[in-house]
């Protein structure tokens, strides 16, 4: 058999046998049936309960006394705000609100509670306000208006493509929540990987077992090897969560309903996910062979590797920020970016989609990066592969690199 | 052809020369010393015979070819510091690097059981790795250096760490494959091992050549006019004979320019002294290493 092959074989079946790599792998379908499961248990057909709140009020201004109940919010009147003080004292109400005699000319409510809070509560200030609008229009428009006026719209919007018509993809926070997961998965893997290459590079550095290996193979067939076996573990890896997602989902959809009724996979998101994955992963793989060729031991190049692993999180830090700035240029950026493409592109692809010419630049230059990356990593391997003890000065690396 | 050609390889690591100018030739079915001093450049002569470093000057050929995939097929090379991977077993450690040899998994398996049993550590081959004792340890990454029958073996200080039964084990089984024609280097300080089982060394000190050639033409080019005797009975006076050194056990007898040891026991049988042990004296290799590494430095 050629010896890559076996290199590779080997890595794969020592990768895939790993517990870290075994437990990250399962933890996604695993807990999304935990999760699953639990809700069936601890459902039932019953409406949940909702407790109602009794809010006092002091009607200075006169004429507001119907309509006491609005929602799961109790209404009780009192004479005066003394009154109303005493019974929040004694827990009778949460709290109560004042309307003024001049509320009509002013539009001011006083509103009065012992607990602490940022602002109003929306149900509490829906509910007053409901109160008040149905009090003032009571007997002027009909029972249907006076409800409009309450819950004036429905909104919902239809995105449409460029032909006109309606787009399979129907945005929003059920577009974006896949995506979400598995940008940060493909991170977590991202880095698992990184770590696993350097640690075993530099285990076989520290032990002197790579002069056994390159007595028997070529510094390019150990390296490939190497890297396609990590890469083959880690894609099945992200194989079996896209494959669990879909299946999850449509459990999920038909067992809990509501939101996850709303959750869809982006167009292109399988096919997206999968090279993205190998064209992170053989990126971070030709970075971490490079790590591991100039670090004389296993945690020097653990730290360093940290340099760039880290990097492939940027894009998840800032993810609220693409919610909020969606057609920002730090997006181009990070999509475009290397290290953060795989992660930005992902994470994107489920809020605002990517432009052709965005997505086409970034698959490039990713390539482009590998090529170069592994190109310099091949020659480092093979210049520090034997450098035990001590890391060589970065300019002593920059010439050897251009020496060859 | 050939085992081992190397003609004037250099090399230098920022600014020591680690190997100066160094040539010599292996070959097979031959059992080869190369020693010297710790620091001398035998582990860097190594790495660059196995290619693992390139030489800045010089030709390495191996097996009558430049090192390639099939060349390392039929060499073994066993480093000075071992390692395997720890948390593998033995027997799937021994097949996987045997079969980066060249061999099928089959045949792997096979002949590791084999060796195994030779070795008596058929008991462990499930065990992993980390759980053997150094010296168990040895004589497994001994195993993977020979699993493959290579035709020429490369070994960096074999018998560190080993206990005296297992030294013994080493030294029978490099005896066996040399007798099969295999060529076998012997990278090491320990100048007994070498003078036992080497037929020619090569001796560098500070990466240069300071002795290379047959082990006994070697010592008899050192060899002082002198023989060792143990006997029973009175010397007296012995023609060409201008010394005599008292030792524990035996007496050491200084001969004159002319006179010959043959001469000297014909002397001794002549006058019927009774003779247990007569001996040309000639000095060990560790005296011979101490004189030369000694001279240089």
């Amino acid at each position: 058999m050629n010896k890559t092959l076996l290199i590779f074989q080997h890595e794969f079946l020592n990768a895939i046998k790993r517990k870290g790599f075994i437990i990250l792998t399962l933890i996604v379908p695993v807990l999304a049936l935990i999760g699953i499961g639990v809700f069936q248990l601890v459902s039932t057909d019953e409406p949940p309960l909702i407790e109602t709140i009794t809010i006092g009020y002091v009607d200075e201004a006169s004429g507001f006394d119907q309509y006491t109940t609005q929602g799961y919010i109790e209404l009780v009147h009192f004479d005066t705000p003394g009154d109303a003080t005493a019974a929040l004292i004694n827990g009778d109400v949460t709290e109560y609100f004042v309307i003024p005699s001049d509320y009509l000319s002013t539009g001011l409510i006083n509103r009065f509670t012992i607990k602490r809070q940022l602002e109003t509560p929306p149900t509490i200030a829906i509910g007053i306000k409901n109160f008040l609008t149905s009090n003032m229009l009571a007997g002027k428009v009909p029972p249907e208006t006076l409800y409009r006026i309450e819950y004036p719209l429905d909104l919902v919007t239809t995105i449409l493509t460029e032909t006109g018509e309606v787009a399979t993809e129907q945005g929003g926070y059920g577009n974006v929540i896949i995506p979400a997961i598995f940008s940060l998965l493909l991170a977590l893997s991202l880095q698992a990987s990184t770590i696993y290459l350097v640690q075993g590079l530099g285990d076989e550095k520290e032990s002197r077992l790579i002069e056994v290996l390159l007595s028997s193979v070529s510094p390019r067939q150990l390296l490939t090897g190497k890297v396609l076996g990590l890469g083959a573990a880690g894609l099945v890896q992200v194989v079996v969560w896209l494959a669990s997602l879909p299946l999850l989902l449509n459990l999920a959809s038909s067992t809990i309903g509501g939101f996850f009724g709303t959750i869809q996979l982006p167009a292109n998101f399988l096919v997206l996910g999968i090279v993205y994955f190998i064209l992170g992963y053989s990126l971070f793989a030709a970075l971490s062979a490079g790590v591991g060729a100039i670090s004389p031991s296993v945690r020097e190049g653990q730290q360093l590797s940290m340099i760039y692993a880290m990097l492939v999180y940027v894009p998840l830090w800032f993810a609220s920020f693409l919610f909020i700035f969606p057609d920002s240029p730090i997006w181009s950026v990070l999509t475009i970016f290397p290290v953060t493409a795989p992660i930005a592109a992902i994470l994107r692809l489920g809020v605002t989609g990517i432009a052709a010419w965005e997505l086409a630049a970034s698959l490039a230059v990713l390539v482009l990066s590998i090529i170069l990356v592994m190109f310099l990593a091949i020659r480092a391997f093979r210049v520090y592969l034997l450098m035990y003890g001590k890391r060589p000065a970065w300019g002593e690396i920059i010439r050897s690199l251009r020496s060859g | 052809m050939l085992a081992v050609e190397v003609s004037h390889i250099a090399k230098s690591f920022a600014d020591k020369v680690a190997v100066d100018n160094l040539s010599f030739s292996v070959a097979q079915g031959e059992m080869f010393g190369l020693i010297g001093p710790n620091g001398a450049g035998k582990t860097t002569t190594i790495r660059m015979m196995m290619d693992i470093i390139k030489p800045d000057s010089g030709e390495v050929t191996i097996l009558g070819e430049k090192l390639n995939e099939a060349t390392k097929n039929r060499l073994g090379y066993l480093p000075e510091e071992r390692g395997l991977y720890k948390k593998l077993n033995v027997l799937d450690s021994i097949v996987y690097l045997a079969s980066l040899k060249g061999i099928d998994r089959k045949s792997a398996t096979e002949k590791a059981n084999e060796l195994l049993n030779q070795t008596s550590m058929s008991a462990s081959k499930n065990k992993k790795i980390e759980e053997l004792s150094r010296g168990m340890g040895q004589i497994i990454q001994f195993i993977v250096t020979i699993i493959h029958d290579p035709q020429l073996l490369v070994l960096d200080e074999p018998f560190a760490g080993l206990d005296p039964v297992n030294t013994e084990l080493l030294k029978g089984m490099l005896a066996d494959l040399r007798n099969h024609g295999k060529a076998v280097i012997l990278s090491t300080h320990q100048m007994n091992q070498v003078e036992e089982l080497c037929d020619r060394i090569l001796m560098i000190n500070n990466g240069q050549d300071v002795l290379y050639g047959d082990l006994s033409e070697i010592k008899a080019r050192y060899r002082g006019n002198s023989v060792l005797l143990d006997f029973k009975g009175e010397l007296g006076e012995l023609q060409g004979v201008t010394d005599k050194r008292t030792h524990k056990g035996y007496t050491e007898l200084m001969l004159d320019d002319i006179t010959t040891p043959q001469q000297v026991l014909a002397h001794l049988i002549s006058r019927g002294i009774v003779i247990n042990h007569f001996e040309v004296a000639t000095p060990s290799l560790n005296e011979i290493f101490l004189k030369e590494v000694g001279k240089k430095s």
